[in-house]
Parts: C-alpha cells; structure tokens; sequence
C-alpha cells in the first residue's frame, strides 16, 4: 500500500453506531496536508462525531482512519498528534493562561524552560502576550477562544481540529477571528479541520468543504464547486439559496442534460453527476435570474411578495404554471422593480442553472 | 450535535471507563462486611438460643420470637396466648412516631410554606435559622430539652416565678414530654423536604387557575397541593422512621414508663440481664417495619412518575 | 380583592407558626448556653455570670475522663472521615465517571445503606457482628463502625460537586497527551477540592456526634464525648455537663458553617465553568 504523505487524514469507510442509532454510514474522505479543511453540516448531522473520532474520544464501529498512512483508529488520545479546540474552550479554570498552554508541553516531557519559551512564543501568535497571567474566567469569550487556540497550537500537532470555536462570538468579533484563524493556519502549516453549521463560515475560511447530512458525506469540493455544481438537492439548498423547479430530465451525457421548462423551452446546461433521466429538479440560484427585457420569457408569473435586505431585495414569485420561484434584485438597481401582484417575465442563463436529482 | 456531546448514554460520563469496579470496591468491602453482613449475622442471631451471662449460644431456636409474640411459648402444653408486652411497646413507638410526625407537620408544613414564600435576600437566612439547631448533636439537644422542662427547670421557674400556676407542670417523663422530643430531633426533616416542593412551584400555576374561575379553596386543593405532596410525603417518612427506632428522647425524657422500641432493644445488650436472641429479633422486627414502609414510599414514588 | 385571593405567599399565621418554631427551636440551646455561664453550683437558681465550669471541665475532678474522651472522639473523627472521605471520593468517580459497570446501580443503594437503616439496628448489628468474630470491643471496632457511617455524608458533597464538573476538562487534558491518571491527579481532584473538603467536615462532625452507634460497640474501656456525657446526664445534670454541652453545640455549629462557606469559597476561587467575561 503506497502512502500518500500529501494526506494528512485519510477516512476509510468510516461508520459509527451510537446503540441502535447510526451516527456516520460508511463515510470516506481524504484531507490533505497543509488544508484547511471544513465539515459543514446541520445540527445532528454527524459532523461533531467525525471530529470526536478523528480525535480519538469515541472509537469507530468500523472502517479505520489513517494519520500520514498509519491507522490511528485504535490509539487513546493522549497518543495522537492531534489537538483540538473546544466548543467552549474548556480552559482549565484553575489555572491560568501560562498553565494552560504549557500543559500539552509538560505532559509530553518538555522541560520547564523550554516549554515557557515555547508558550510565549504561541501567546505572540495569537496577540495575548500581556495576558499571560490571567485566569482564564478573568477573560472575555475571544480571548478565551485565543487560549484555546494557543493551547492547542504549542504541542506543534500535526492536525488541528475546530469544533465550531466561533459559534459563541458576535458576528464582528466572528469576522475578524476568521481573517485570524486562515493566516494562523497559513503561518503554522498545520492541517486544519474545522466543524461548523454556518455556510458563510465554511465559504470564506475553506480550502475545500465536505457537506454532511444525516452521517453520510454528501458533496466535497471547494467553496466555489460546492456553490456553482452542487452534486445534489441538499447541498444546493443547504448552501446559499437555489430555487429548484420540477422539470423532466433527459438527454443526460458528459456532464450536461436537457429538460423542458413549464412554459415549453426546451433548455441544455449541465448536470450533477447522479443525474438519471426522469423526475428531477432545475436548480436556478436567485441571483441568477433577471426581470425579462425583451418580450418572450423563460418563466412567468405573478410577483407576490417583497423581502426587504438592505442591500438586496428578494421579490417572490408565483409561477403561472405553478409554484415559488425567488429572484434577488439589488436595491442600487435601475432596473424597475415589479410591484406585488405585476405579472412578471423571468430570464436566466442556462449555463448558470443544474439539473439535479435528490 | 452542535455541542460537543458531553456524555455517551444514561448521563454518566465514562473518563475512566473500565475502573469502575476497583474504584467502588473500597466503598463494597467496608459496606458490605461491616453493615451487610453484620445484619445477616443479626438475622442469625434471632434464631439462636440465649445464654445465661449475656451472648449467645449456638442453638438453632424460634425462642426470641416465641418470646416476643407469645405467652409462656408456642409450644407449651396450654393453647399459645399471645404476649401483649412486647408488641404494645412496639405499637406505642409507631404511635408515638406517628404523633411525632402529626405534629411536626402542622408546624412544619406553614414554616416550611413561610420559608419557601420569602423574597430574595430573606429566604437564605430564614432556611439557614432553621437548619442551624439541626446541627446541634443530637444528644445535646435531648438534653437541653430535658434541662428546660424538668420539673424544677428553667421553664417551670418561669411560670412559678410568674405566678401563674401554684405547681411544677411535670412534663417530663411523660407521653409528652417525648412527643416533644421527637418533634424537637426531626422538625428538620420534615421542613426541608416540603420547602424544596413549595420552592419549586410555580406560583404562576395559581395564577393560570385563577384566569380558569378557581376560588382560592379549590386552587389550593386541586393545585397547590398535589404539586407539593411529594415533598410532604418525604417529610413524614424522614420523621418517621427515624422516630420509630429513637432511643434517646424515650431515655432521656420519657423515663421507664415509657418504653419504646429503642429502649426496649438497647437493654437486652446491657450486662448479664440481656438477650441478644430476644434484641436481635426486636431489631429484625423494627427492621422489617421501616423496610415496609420504605417499599411503599419507594413504589408510590415509581407510581407518581408514569 | 382579587390580588389577595391570588396571593398565596401570605397566609394569615404562617409567619407566627415560622416564629414559634424557631423559638422552639433555639430556647433550649439557648437556655443552656447560658445556664453553663452561672456560678452557682445548683443548676436552677441564677446567680452571677463567671467562667466556673468551663474551668471545672479542664481541671476539676472529672476533667481526665472528659479529656480522655475527647481526645477518643476527636481522633477516631478524624481518621474516619479520612478514610470516609477517600472511599467517597473513589466511589464518587465509580459511579460519575466510569461509564457502566457490573453492579452500578446496585452500588447507589449500597452507599446510601448506611442512611436507611435505623441506628440502633445498625449499632446492634455490628455489635453481634464483633461479638460473632470475636473482635473485643474497644476503640478499633468505634472507628470502623464510624467509617461505615460517615461514608454516605462524605459522599453527598463530593459528588455533586462532581456532578457539577462537565468531563469536558478531562477530555481536554486527554487531548493534551495526559494518561488517565495525570487527568485525574492534575484536573479533576483540583477542581473537586471543595467538595472533598466539604465531604470531610460532614464526616468528622457526624462521627464526632455520633451517640448510639458508638455506644453499642465501644465496650467497657472506651469513652468518646457523647457517651461520657450520657453517662454523667443519667447520674443527674450537673453545671458542667451545660459548659461540655455549650462547647460541643458551637464546635458543631462551627465546623457544620465552615463546611459550607468552604464550599461556597472553593466554588467561587475555583469555577467549575468558565463564564465569558463580555
């Protein structure tokens, strides 16, 4: 078996049952070194789990999870080189910052002097130097997230792993954190793995993403593949917003299929790779779909609702052939915004829909 | 699982997963040998025969019960008639605990109301006067209570001293006199339980009664109380049992007229002219009754919660 | 007259039946207290405030039994709750943090055993016990009668406080490379100080007040503080009984205080969670 030493984390169908409940159904992923890596996913997914496994306080069902080619699936955590960040950072509160960021150094046998040096060194790196002597109650929530961080970063782990450290931030503070964490992970070069339920989180911070849902993975790619190619329903309505119609699929081949529209236009743009002719879903995202201008139009109907954004307007509307389509204008538009209860025509380019099944 | 999950199942955690037993073990050997089996060895020691000087000899015998339930024994040549000795004694210890317990929940139910009912910063300090005597020793807190009453005591000075009566009120060793004992060793019991009830009642309950055309006597009846019941009900039984195999208030206040299961056992292991067959069986016997009572609190606690 | 029919927090003559209770409560102890401060040497006329008993205790003619008995109380206290106090906290990480094991829920019930059965059944369940194995009676067989006892009230602090520490911490230090053990040693028994602490005092002062118990199983040479003055309270009730009795109430109350406050201290220097400070 040739080792690959680009992968950091290699997840080999990977299954873990909690009782009769099945958390992950037969999961594989590779992660590779150097990545930041995201698991995105909603409550209860399965995404917490596969963290907790990787980091070795729960034990698989059944596959093997190889670290740089060696099965780690069997070792305590106390014997991996991965360390973790805590939802609520978990900072020992009976000692303080020093204390806490030095602890992973002493456990692993470091002299005194030389794991202090170590932990200014991490302190600087996440700008709490001044803090060293605090306790950690006596800390505001993204210092102690920094604590964390620096904890987790002094035994030099060769993976870092997230479980959602930001979801207890205001949303500036969640901002700047993520700006901090993506240049910390280019600085360290530690693999990063990072567990979130917030789209925008995963988008901005990642270098690829796995989508879970319901313990299976459900798409892997980039920000951009997982938005403009999403490989099924869930992942194109999980990320962003899409509106999917019911059309026909047909003529699928090389990553393209046809289907007809309600009102009879027959269009061609790609499709998911699990696409098979019959029922399925034209997925349009909001933002692609402009007011018609000249007379003929893919899709019509009624507009019936305005939602006010801000910066955006999001105007729903009812299809004459049945069902909700919505489409997002920009409030600094010239374009004239249709009134509710105007009849509407809708165009969009083919090449930015997907044919999708489920 | 957007926390990170704290627990695997049935809420315990399991760090030290696998050391259980030999962490519980010191806990099993210590409980076990020393309060396990010394009451199986009191089991065994109600079937042996008495001997002359105290002790036991190792004669298998029903003569403990024998001698407890019936007169001039089971097996003698005239019909069994049973002894009232010993089980009035024990009959008048349930009443006695069962006065106790009247008693100290028609004092204790509306402290323990009162308590429960006081506004922020006053509810710890009445909740702390209460339970402060309870730290109290139990024996000096018997004694003090004899020291007042006697009949030349502090309490009948008083009154002497007042004018009011021309005679000491002779409370002590009487009925009475370990009503108040008991009350004064176990009020606690029954205030803290029924406190924590009322406490985490919702007083807003009453409110949405009210909304719903209760009058004041049916929301107290149909509302108020049935939420607080569990709490009077463990009230009772941590007053009861204990007061049932009391020792100190019937000795130290009741005197030898009022006999009571505590005393009765605590003298058949007193010098030659006890009977540790004869105390083994009262203790088996006082045993069984709290183990009943106990059973059915248990069961109607099970019950109350499907 | 509808707030008042809605207010169920004032009933006419709970706080009246509150005060007589409490006055119930206290006058006897107070009485005692200071009844032990009266010079005079019969118990029920007042004469002047002086120190004559206390005096009397530590060197009048029965001061070599009280010191001896003390010095028994005080000792066997001590150990007891020691050991007490650690086979509460072994047992409290058994059942709080071992995940499932054979026997677990059985073992709740052993714990609390000590708490159901009477007193005096148990005092002479142990006696027969001894007598049975032929252990004399004496001191040893005090102190492991009370060790038995003081189990259960170790145990109540100790694992709510436990009970209070999420295991995130240990799974942190895990992941920081510590065994087991050094989780143990180095998070969690820190964090849990108070309550061992708070265990400890409950324990010393059960076994320091324990009566009947000891009584059973102490044999004829052996006296703690209670049986001492229980046997003098049957020869009548001298002044000094009020002085010995006056000391043990406040050294109760005291160390019964102090368990608490040491755990409110020990919660508040020693957080159990880390609130954010923003």
């Amino acid at each position: 078996m040739s080792i690959d030493n680009n992968i950091a984390i290699d997840i080999q169908n990977v299954t873990k049952m909690f009782g009769e409940f099945t958390a992950l159904k037969d999961v594989s992923l590779d992660i590779k070194d150097n990545e930041f890596f995201t698991l995105l996913g909603p409550s209860g997914c399965g995404k917490t789990t596969l963290l907790r496994l990787i980091a070795g306080f729960e034990a698989v069902s059944q596959g093997a999870i190889m670290l740089y080619g060696q099965n780690i699936a069997d070792l305590m955590p106390n014997k991996r080189p991965i360390n973790t960040v805590f939802q609520n950072y978990a900072l020992f509160p009976h000692m303080n910052v020093t204390d806490n960021v030095m602890f992973g150094l002493l456990r692993l046998g470091q002299e005194k002097t030389n794991a202090k040096r170590r932990v200014s060194e991490v302190l600087e790196l996440v700008r709490l130097s001044d803090f060293a002597n605090r306790m950690p109650n006596q800390l505001s929530g993204g210092q102690q997230q920094r604590v964390a961080l620096a904890r987790a970063l002094a035994p030099s782990p060769r993976v870092l792993l997230l479980d959602e450290p930001l979801s207890a931030l205001d949303l500036k503070l969640r901002q700047a954190v993520r700006l901090e964490l993506q240049q910390i992970q280019i600085q360290t070069g530690i693999t990063f793995i990072f567990v979130t339920h917030d789209q925008e989180e995963a988008l901005t911070m990642s270098d690829r993403i796995a989508v879970i849902d319901g313990g299976r993975v459900q798409q892997v790619g980039s920000a951009r593949d997982i938005y403009e190619a999403p490989e099924n329903k869930f992942v194109a309505d999980f990320i962003g917003e899409t509106n999917l119609i019911d059309v026909n699929v047909s003529n699928l081949e090389a990553g393209k299929g046809s289907c007809i529209l309600p009102s009879g236009e027959n269009i061609t743009c790609s499709a998911a790779k699990g696409a098979r002719a019959g029922p399925g879903h034209l997925s349009v995202r909001p933002e692609r779909i402009k007011i018609s201008v000249s007379g003929k139009s893919l899709l019509e109907g009624t507009a019936v609702r305005h939602i006010y954004l801000g910066t955006d307007l999001h105007v729903e509307v009812k299809l004459s052939t049945g069902g909700n389509v919505t489409i997002r204008m920009q409030n600094s538009t010239q374009i004239q915004i249709p009134d509710v209860g105007q009849s509407v025509g809708l165009d969009f380019d083919p090449s930015s829909a997907r044919l999708l099944v489920d | 699982m957007a926390n990170l999950p704290k627990t695997t199942s049935k809420g315990s955690a399991n760090t030290y997963d696998g050391f259980g037993i030999p962490l519980i073990l010191p806990a099993w050997i210590i409980i076990g040998f020393f309060l396990v089996i010394p009451v199986a060895m009191m089991l065994v020691y109600s079937f042996l025969t008495k001997e002359f000087r105290g002790g036991v000899i190792w004669e298998f015998s029903i003569g403990a019960y024998d001698q407890f339930f019936f007169y001039r024994g089971l097996f003698g040549d005239s019909p069994p008639t049973i002894e009232w000795t010993y089980i009035s004694i024990f009959w008048r210890s349930i009443w006695q605990a069962g006065l106790a317990t009247f008693f100290c929940l028609i004092i204790g139910f509306p402290t323990a109301w009162f308590i429960a009912t006081r506004t922020g910063r006053n509810k710890p300090i009445w909740l702390f006067l209460i339970t402060i005597p309870y730290w109290v020793n139990l024996l000096i807190r018997t004694i003090s209570m004899k020291f007042l009453i006697r009949d030349n005591g502090p309490l009948n000075e008083f009154f002497l001293s007042l004018g009011l009566i021309s005679e000491p009120f002779h409370i002590i060793n009487t009925n009475f006199a370990v009503q108040l004992g008991l009350f004064y060793s176990y009020l606690p019991f029954m205030v803290l339980p029924i406190y924590a009830a009322v406490e985490r009642y919702n007083f807003a309950l009453s409110e949405a009664a009210a909304d719903l055309y209760a009058s004041r006597t049916v929301t107290i009846t149909k509302v108020i109380l049935p939420t607080v019941k569990p709490g009077i009900v463990a009230g009772c039984i941590l007053v009861f049992v204990p007061s049932l195999g009391a020792f100190l208030a019937p000795d130290l206040l009741g005197g030898a007229k009022n006999f009571m299961i505590g005393s009765l056992i605590e003298e058949q292991f007193k010098g030659a002219a006890g009977n540790w067959p004869f105390g083994a069986a009262a203790s088996m016997i006082l045993l069984s009754l709290v183990l009943i009572v106990l059973t059915f609190y248990a069961r109607s606690q099970i019950k109350d919660q499907l | 007259m509808a707030s008042k029919s809605l207010d169920f927090r004032h009933f006419t003559g709970f706080k009246s039946l509150t005060l007589l209770c409490l006055f119930l409560l206290y006058a006897p102890l107070i009485i005692v207290m200071i009844y032990s401060f009266n010079d005079s040497n019969s118990i029920t006329r007042w004469d002047t405030v002086s120190l004559r008993w206390y005096y009397d205790l530590f060197y009048g003619v029965d001061a070599p039994k009280f010191k001896a008995a003390a010095i028994n109380s005080v000792s066997i206290a001590i150990m007891a709750a020691t050991s007490a106090t650690i086979i509460a906290t072994m047992a409290a990480t058994a059942m709080l943090r071992s995940g499932r094991f054979r026997g677990k829920s059985v073992s709740f019930a052993l714990i609390n055993l000590p708490l159901m059965v009477p007193e005096i059944v148990t005092a002479v369940a142990t006696l027969i016990f001894f007598s049975a194995i032929g252990f004399t009676t004496g001191y040893l067989t005090i102190l492991i009668a009370h060790i038995v006892f003081c189990i259960p009230f170790a145990y109540l602090p100790i694992a709510a406080r436990m009970q209070g520490i999420e295991d995130v911490y240990e799974q942190a230090a895990q992941d920081l490379y510590a065994t087991r053990f050094q989780a143990f040693r180095l998070i969690l028994l820190p964090l849990m100080t108070p309550g061992i602490m708070s265990g400890f005092l409950l324990a010393f002062i059960i076994s320091l007040d324990d009566f009947i118990i000891t009584n059973f199983v102490k044999g004829a040479g052996v006296e703690t503080l209670p049986t001492v003055i229980f046997g003098a309270v049957k020869q009548g009730i001298k002044p000094n009984i009020m002085a010995i009795s006056t000391l043990l109430l406040v050294v109760s109350v005291g160390f019964v205080a102090l368990s608490y406050f040491v755990g409110r201290i020990g919660e508040k220097a020693n957080p159990t969670t880390t609130k954010n400070g923003d």
